[in-house]
């Protein structure tokens, strides 16, 4: 299920800008516990960007996107009360998605 | 005879042409609906080995991508990155560290619905080159810089 999503949308001179910032460990694989032990990978790997349900972008990630992944992006067009809604999927295949209106 | 040889052709040329047109519109399906996760670039130990993984050729540096960061980063946890291309018809963005690990970070397809400009955060195990590699009319453009990492952000 995976923790919310905190998403911004505005829309500004036709071009919406979203940020998003997601609630996720993104484990390495390479990080020690206290105990000396690996900590096992944990990571978002895929996250799609939808504008009204079409979708805007793609993108994959690797471990070494920060924890509690930040993204900011624009897209062309879009105005005040239009959809934008981010989806995740990380490497142990939880996912969750997350819906702003544009403000 | 003549007569039923003639239509078994149409029939054959009809179903046929009907399969062709099936097959090049799976073709031309938008690559991006079927995006997966590419596990064999991500897992790349050298920049070699990740640009043979994305199919990048010797790609050439651009003044036309901005790449924006602070010269120095003092957590590695941390790194705020940002890429803007300039370049007509970019349709992919990819951030990789040359010193990670794994040198492949973030890569973004973009549909034509987006303007070329990502930003996010990304994890630094030392002080290395990051590069902004951007795909525009099938070809690789990158931008590097330089940040230094003060403090590792990789189970340092």
């Amino acid at each position: 299920m995976g923790q919310p999503m905190k998403i911004r949308a505005a829309s500004k001179d036709g071009v919406t800008e979203v940020k998003v910032l997601m609630n996720h460990v993104m484990e390495t694989g390479l990080r020690k516990d206290p105990a000396g032990a690996l900590v096992p990978a944990l990571f978002i790997n895929e996250v799609t960007a939808k504008l009204n349900d079409k979708v805007v972008m793609q993108a994959q990630w690797g471990q070494a996107v920060a924890k509690n992944p930040y993204l900011a992006f624009k897209i062309k067009g879009g105005k005040a009360g239009d959809k934008v809604s981010i989806s995740w999927t990380d490497s142990s295949g939880d996912s969750r998605t997350d819906e702003a209106t544009v403000g | 005879m003549n007569v039923h040889l003639e239509a078994s052709r149409r029939s054959f040329l009809r179903t046929t042409g009907l399969l062709g047109l099936a097959a090049s519109a799976l073709t031309l399906a938008p690559r991006l609906a079927l995006a997966v996760w590419n596990k064999a670039a991500f897992e790349t130990k050298t920049l070699a080995d990740a640009y043979k993984a994305l199919g990048v050729a010797s790609p050439a540096a651009s003044a036309d991508i901005q790449l924006i960061a602070s010269d120095i980063a003092e957590n590695g946890a941390v790194v705020p990155v940002e890429a803007i291309s300039k370049i007509p018809n970019t349709t992919q963005i990819s951030f990789l560290v040359e010193k990670n690990p794994t040198m492949l970070t973030a890569q973004f397809d973009l549909t034509p619905d987006m303007l070329p400009e990502v930003s996010t955060r990304i994890k630094m195990g030392q002080t290395s080159n990051v590069i902004a590699l951007i795909k525009a009319d099938g070809k690789f453009y990158t931008a590097t810089k330089e940040i230094k990492v003060t403090l590792g952000g990789c189970g340092g």
